[in-house]
C-alpha cells in the first residue's frame, strides 16, 4: 500500500516503520487492515497502558482482573459476579438511537464471554445543555430511547445510571454502558484458545459492512462532517442478541465451550490476535466459511467489520456436539471458521489463497504510545467566598429543578429495570440500585462522575468520583466490593489534556490504594473532542463501585420513615464548593476549590456508617453529594412526603457561609435518621471512632426547616419540593411531569 | 395442578414466571420450548412476557402464528386455564383467542412503574383468591399495552363481565391521572366468553416476592395460588 492510502488509516509513520521492520517485508493490504484495527488507540490502550499499570488491581474476591472482556468477583457459595464497562460516544454523536443500542450489546457480549448472566444495566450519560439544546434533547430523547429499545428486549433490566448536563458535550455526547452479570465459578471461561486442533465457530449474526472500521472512528477526533460516518455504526439487532445470550447460557452447562470472546472493537482482527496471544497458539481461519450478509464483502472488510450480535467460540474438535445442537434449536447460525495452531500466527485464508499471516502476539502487543503531558497554568482561586442570593429556600428550590440534580423519573420509567425479578432496590429508590443474588446476599450498583469538579481538578475530580460511588453504595449498606473505571478525554496528543488524564489515573490509583478497594476493568476513550471547534469534553472520569451486602435487613434506604426519628449529620463540611452546582447553576462561578478526596478518612466514615446500619440503628441513610447537605435533606424528604426540623449549629464545619454549609460538596458525608430509643445507642457508636458528627434535628410534619443556630435557613414544604425535582428534566424537553 | 411456561424465541419473563410458579404451593411448573413437547399432560398453560420473535411487525404477531398457538388453542376450547402475561396478553389477541388490539402506550414510551389495579371480575381461575373491588399493586413494563375494542365488541365486553382488571389511584378509582397507557376505561386485563383465557398487562411474578415490592406486599401471588387450588378439570 501507498504511504497516502495508510495514512488514511489510523497508523502513525512510527508504527508503519516498526511494522515493516519487524515482518521483513511488504504487509498485504489485509494484513494492513488487521494491524490498523488492532493497533488502534480503541483495541491497544497504547497511549494509556503505562500509567493504567499503577491502578491496584487485586484483592481476595477478584478472580479475573483487567485486560479480560470483564472483571470477576467471588461473591461465596460457588457464584461470581462480573462486571464491566464500554462507551459508545462517537457512535451515539452521529447515531444516538443506534449507537446507544449497540453499546449496550456490546457490554452484554462483555459479560457473556466470561461464562457469566447479564443481570443489570447501567447507563451513564452526558449531554449538553438540555435546557436550551435542541441538539442536546435530540440526542438525549434517542439515546434513552436506543437504550431502552435495546435493553428491554434483550430481558436484561437497566437498574441504575447517573447523567449529567454540560455544554462541552454539545458536540460530544457520552454514552457509557456498564453491566453486571452473575454465574457460577465453574462456569467461568476466557478469552484464550489454549489447545492446537480445537475448533473455531462464529456464533450469531453474519459480517456486514457495518461498523467497518468502528475502532479507528473511535480513535480520531469527531469531524465537522461526522454525520456521513455513519457506516461506522452498527446496525443493532436486539432479537439475535437475545438468542444469542440465551443459547450460549444453555451451552455453557455442557462444559464444551473451552474460550469465547465476543466480536467488537476491530472485530474478528482484534478477538483472533487476542485469543492466540493470550492461549500461546495461533489461529488459522477461511473467510470462505464466514456467513456474509452481502456477497461482495472483502477480506479487508471480513476482517475490520464490527457487525453485531456475533461470539466468538473456541470448541473441542470432537466434543461440540451439544453445543451446536443447542446453537441450532436457537436457529442461532453457526460457522466453523478455521481452528487453533501451534504456530503463533494469525493466518488468514480466503479459499486457497493466504491473504494474512502475522504473528499474534505482534498484533496483541501494539508499540506503547508515550505521550507528553503539561499542567495548565493554575486558576486562581480567590480565598474570598462570592456572595449569593440571600433567599436560600429559593436557591434551594432552583437546585431541585436543575437538570443535573431533579428526577431521572423520565429516563429509567422507559427501562424496563424489574426483569429478571432480582431488582430490590430500584431506581430512584435509593442512593444504589440492589440486586437479589442467587447466593442469598445482595449485591449494590451506582456509578458516578463529576466533570465539573474534574475539570478544576482532575485528581480530585477522579478520585472523587470513586468516593462518590463507594458512598452510594455504604449509603444502602453495602460494603465496596471493586470498581471499573471509564476514562474520557479529548485527544491525548494535546499535553494538557494528556496532563489530566494522567492525573485521573493518579488519583484512582491512591484513592482506591487508600480504601483497598480493587480495579478489576475498565475503559479508556480518547479524541472526545471536536474537530470543528478543536475543544475538548471536560474529563469525564466515571467509577462504576459493587458493594455486596450480606443480609436482607441490612438494606438502608434515604427516605425518611417515621415522625419523631432523630437526624444525624456524619462527617465534616469543607470550604469546597469549586466545580459545585451551586457555583455552577446559581453564581455562574467556575472556579473554587475543588472537593478533596480523602481515603482514610473516607474510609473510617464509611465503616461507622455500615456499623450503625447493620446495627440496626438506622431508619433511613443518605449520601451528600451534588447539592449538598441542603439537597440531601430535601431528597430525604421527597419520597415519602415527611418533612424535619433541623438546626446545623452542631454540624461539624470549617468557618463558611450559611449558603456554604447548605451546598458545599465535600466528600465523607451522611445523613442518617434514627429511631429516638435509639439515639443515645447510636451517639455511642459514633462517639467510639474518630468521625466528626452531630445530632441535626428531627424528622416531622410537611416542612423542611433548616435553621443555623436559630436563624431560618430555609423552609420549604415537601410539595413544592417535589414539584421542582419531579419537573426538572420533563419541562426540559417541553413535557408536562 | 402442572403448569407449562411456554418459552418462545424473545420470551423474557420465562425464569421469572417459573420462579413464581415453583414458589406457589401446590403447583408443579415446566418451562416448554415452543416448538417441543406435548402440552396435553398440563393442567394450565401460561405465556409470558417478553419480546418473542423479536416483536417483529407487531408485538406477539409472529408468535401468534407459531405451530404452537394451534395446540395452545385446542386446550383453551377445552377449558383449560390459559394466562397472557404483557406480551403472552399481546401474543393472545393477535392470535384471536382475546378480543381487541393492543395499541401503541398514549405516551408514546415504554413504561416501567408500579400501578394500583381494582379486581372486577373473581370468577377466573386466576382471580378466585382476590374480592371482588379489591385494589392489587403490580408492576408494568410495555410499549404496546393501550387495550382498544371497537364500540360494540366494548359494550359485550363489560355486559359480559370480562374486563378482570381496571388500572385505578390508590383510592380504586379508575381516573384518567391512574390511567398509564391511555386504555379504553382503564381496562388492564380481559378474559375470553368462557373466562379460562385471561390476558393482563401487568406481571404478578415480578410481585411475587415481598423483598421485590416496594411496599413489601406480594399481591402477584394471588394469581398462582387461586390456580392451586383447582381440581382438573378447571373448576
Amino acid at each position: 500500500m501507498t504511504e497516502t492510502e495508510l495514512a488514511i488509516l489510523g497508523l502513525t509513520p512510527d508504527e508503519i516503520k516498526y511494522a515493516r521492520m519487524f515482518l521483513g517485508r511488504e504487509p498485504t493490504q489485509v494484513e494492513w487492515a488487521i494491524i490498523d484495527a488492532e493497533w488502534s488507540e480503541h483495541c491497544s490502550y497504547k497511549s494509556s497502558k503505562n500509567l493504567l499499570k499503577t491502578l491496584p488491581t487485586s484483592g481476595k474476591r477478584v478472580l479475573v482482573g483487567p485486560g479480560y472482556d470483564a472483571g470477576v468477583l467471588d461473591v461465596g457459595g460457588g457464584y461470581v459476579v462480573s462486571m464491566h464497562i464500554e462507551s459508545h460516544n462517537h457512535p451515539s454523536a452521529v447515531d444516538p438511537y443506534g449507537g446507544a443500542a449497540t453499546g449496550i450489546g456490546g457490554v452484554l457480549r462483555d459479560i457473556l464471554s466470561m461464562g457469566t448472566r447479564p443481570v443489570a444495566l447501567i447507563d451513564v450519560l452526558r449531554f449538553g445543555n438540555i435546557d436550551e439544546s435542541a441538539h442536546s434533547q435530540w440526542l438525549f430523547r434517542n439515546v434513552v430511547r436506543g437504550i431502552a429499545d435495546y435493553g428491554n428486549c434483550v430481558g436484561v433490566p437497566t437498574v441504575a445510571g447517573e447523567v449529567e448536563f454540560d455544554e462541552s458535550f454539545e458536540r460530544n455526547c457520552l454514552v457509557d454502558v456498564a453491566c453486571v452479570g452473575v454465574g457460577r465459578k465453574e462456569d467461568l471461561v476466557l478469552a484464550e484458545a489454549r489447545d492446537p486442533g480445537d475448533m473455531v465457530v462464529i456464533a450469531g449474526g453474519s459480517t456486514g459492512r457495518d461498523g467497518i472500521r468502528g475502532a479507528t472512528f473511535a480513535s480520531k477526533n469527531l469531524a465537522k462532517n461526522a454525520e456521513s460516518e455513519r457506516s461506522s455504526v452498527q446496525v443493532p439487532d436486539p432479537f439475535m442478541k437475545k438468542l444469542l445470550l440465551d443459547s450460549i447460557l444453555e451451552a455453557l452447562r455442557t462444559g464444551e465451550i473451552k474460550g469465547m470472546k465476543d466480536l467488537g472493537g476491530g472485530g474478528l482482527s482484534s478477538a483472533l490476535s487476542e485469543m492466540a496471544s493470550k492461549g500461546g497458539t495461533g489461529i488459522e481461519i477461511d473467510l470462505k466459511r464466514l456467513s456474509l450478509r452481502e456477497p461482495d464483502v472483502t477480506p479487508v472488510e471480513a476482517m475490520i467489520s464490527e457487525s453485531q450480535e456475533r461470539m466468538l467460540l473456541v470448541l473441542g474438535e470432537d466434543k461440540s456436539e451439544k453445543t451446536l445442537r443447542i446453537l441450532r434449536k436457537y436457529e442461532v447460525p453457526v460457522a466453523i471458521i478455521g481452528s487453533v495452531t501451534n504456530d503463533g500466527r494469525i493466518t488468514v485464508k480466503s479459499g486457497r489463497t493466504v491473504v494474512a499471516s502475522l504473528p499474534a502476539d505482534f498484533l496483541a502487543k501494539a508499540p506503547l504510545f508515550p505521550r507528553q503531558e503539561s499542567a495548565p497554568m493554575p486558576k486562581r482561586t480567590t480565598a474570598v467566598e462570592p456572595g449569593g442570593p440571600a433567599d436560600l429556600s429559593k436557591v434551594l428550590l432552583n437546585l431541585l429543578s436543575s437538570p443535573n440534580i431533579g428526577s431521572r423519573r423520565w429516563i429509567y420509567e422507559q427501562y424496563d429495570h424489574e426483569v429478571g425479578v432480582r431488582t430490590v432496590l430500584k431506581p430512584g429508590q435509593a442512593d444504589s440500585s440492589v440486586l437479589k443474588l442467587p447466593n442469598g446476599k445482595f449485591l449494590a450498583v451506582k456509578a458516578d462522575g463529576n466533570s465539573k469538579i474534574s475539570s478544576l481538578d482532575p485528581y480530585n475530580g477522579a478520585a472523587g468520583c470513586v468516593a462518590e460511588a463507594c458512598r452510594n453504595v455504604v449509603a444502602v449498606g453495602a460494603e465496596p466490593l471493586a470498581l471499573v473505571d471509564h476514562l474520557q478525554f479529548g485527544d491525548p496528543g494535546d499535553p494538557q489534556v494528556y496532563w489530566s488524564f494522567a492525573e485521573s489515573v493518579r488519583g484512582i490509583a491512591d484513592y482506591c490504594r487508600g480504601i483497598g478497594v480493587p480495579v478489576v476493568g475498565g475503559k479508556v476513550s480518547f479524541y472526545n473532542q471536536d474537530e470543528h471547534t478543536q475543544k475538548p469534553i471536560r474529563p469525564s472520569p466515571i467509577a462504576l463501585v459493587t458493594g455486596l451486602i450480606n443480609d436482607q435487613r441490612h438494606i438502608a434506604s434515604p427516605s425518611l420513615k417515621n415522625e419523631g426519628d432523630v437526624l444525624f449529620i456524619i462527617g465534616r463540611t469543607r470550604l469546597e464548593l469549586g466545580g459545585s452546582e451551586y457555583y455552577d447553576r446559581i453564581l455562574g462561578c467556575s472556579t473554587g476549590r475543588a472537593p478533596t478526596a480523602r481515603p482514610e478518612e473516607d474510609l473510617e466514615t464509611n465503616s461507622l456508617v455500615l456499623r450503625l446500619i447493620r446495627a440496626g440503628l438506622t431508619t433511613s441513610v443518605h449520601d451528600c453529594s451534588r447539592g449538598g447537605i441542603g439537597l440531601g435533606l430535601a431528597e430525604m424528604c421527597i419520597p415519602a412526603h415527611r418533612g424535619a426540623k433541623v438546626d446545623l449549629r452542631e454540624a461539624p464545619m470549617d468557618p463558611m457561609s450559611p449558603a456554604a454549609l447548605l451546598f458545599s460538596e465535600s466528600h465523607g458525608r451522611f445523613v442518617a435518621s434514627i429511631r429516638p430509643g435509639k439515639a443515645l445507642e447510636a451517639e455511642g457508636v459514633m462517639t467510639d471512632g474518630k468521625v466528626p458528627h452531630a445530632r441535626i434535628g428531627t424528622v416531622g410534619g410537611r416542612e423542611l426547616a433548616v435553621s443555623l443556630g436559630g436563624r431560618n435557613l430555609v423552609l420549604l414544604s415537601t410539595n413544592e419540593m417535589a414539584k421542582a425535582w419531579e419537573s426538572s428534566i420533563p419541562r426540559a424537553l417541553g413535557e408536562s411531569v | 395442578m402442572n403448569i407449562a411456561v411456554i418459552r418462545f424465541p424473545g420470551s423474557n419473563c420465562d425464569l421469572d414466571v417459573v420462579a413464581a410458579l415453583r414458589a406457589t404451593k401446590g403447583l408443579k411448573t415446566k418451562l416448554v420450548w415452543h416448538e417441543s413437547g406435548d402440552l396435553r399432560d398440563f393442567d394450565a398453560l401460561v405465556l409470558p412476557g417478553g419480546f418473542s420473535f423479536g416483536d417483529y411487525l407487531r408485538a406477539g404477531a409472529i408468535a401468534a402464528r407459531s405451530p404452537a398457538i394451534a395446540r395452545i388453542r385446542r386446550l383453551a376450547e377445552k377449558g383449560i386455564p390459559v394466562l397472557g402475561v404483557c406480551n403472552g396478553f399481546q401474543i393472545l389477541v393477535e392470535a384471536g383467542l382475546l378480543p381487541g388490539s393492543l395499541l401503541r402506550n398514549s405516551g408514546l414510551k415504554f413504561v416501567c412503574k408500579w400501578v394500583t389495579l381494582r379486581v372486577e371480575n373473581n370468577r377466573t381461575p386466576f382471580t378466585r383468591e382476590s374480592k371482588h373491588g379489591e385494589l392489587l399493586r403490580l408492576p408494568i413494563a410495555h410499549n404496546e399495552g393501550r387495550v382498544f375494542l371497537p364500540e360494540d365488541e366494548l359494550a359485550a365486553l363489560k355486559r359480559t363481565g370480562r374486563i378482570v382488571f381496571r388500572y385505578t389511584d390508590d383510592t380504586g378509582e379508575p381516573s384518567a391521572r391512574a390511567n398509564p397507557n391511555g386504555s379504553q376505561e382503564n381496562i388492564a386485563a380481559i378474559c375470553n366468553e368462557d373466562g379460562n383465557v385471561l390476558g393482563m398487562m401487568p406481571h404478578p411474578e415480578r410481585a411475587a416476592d415481598p423483598i421485590l415490592d416496594p411496599e413489601g406486599r406480594s399481591d402477584g401471588i394471588s394469581i398462582f395460588s387461586s390456580l392451586a387450588g383447582l381440581d382438573r378439570s378447571g373448576n
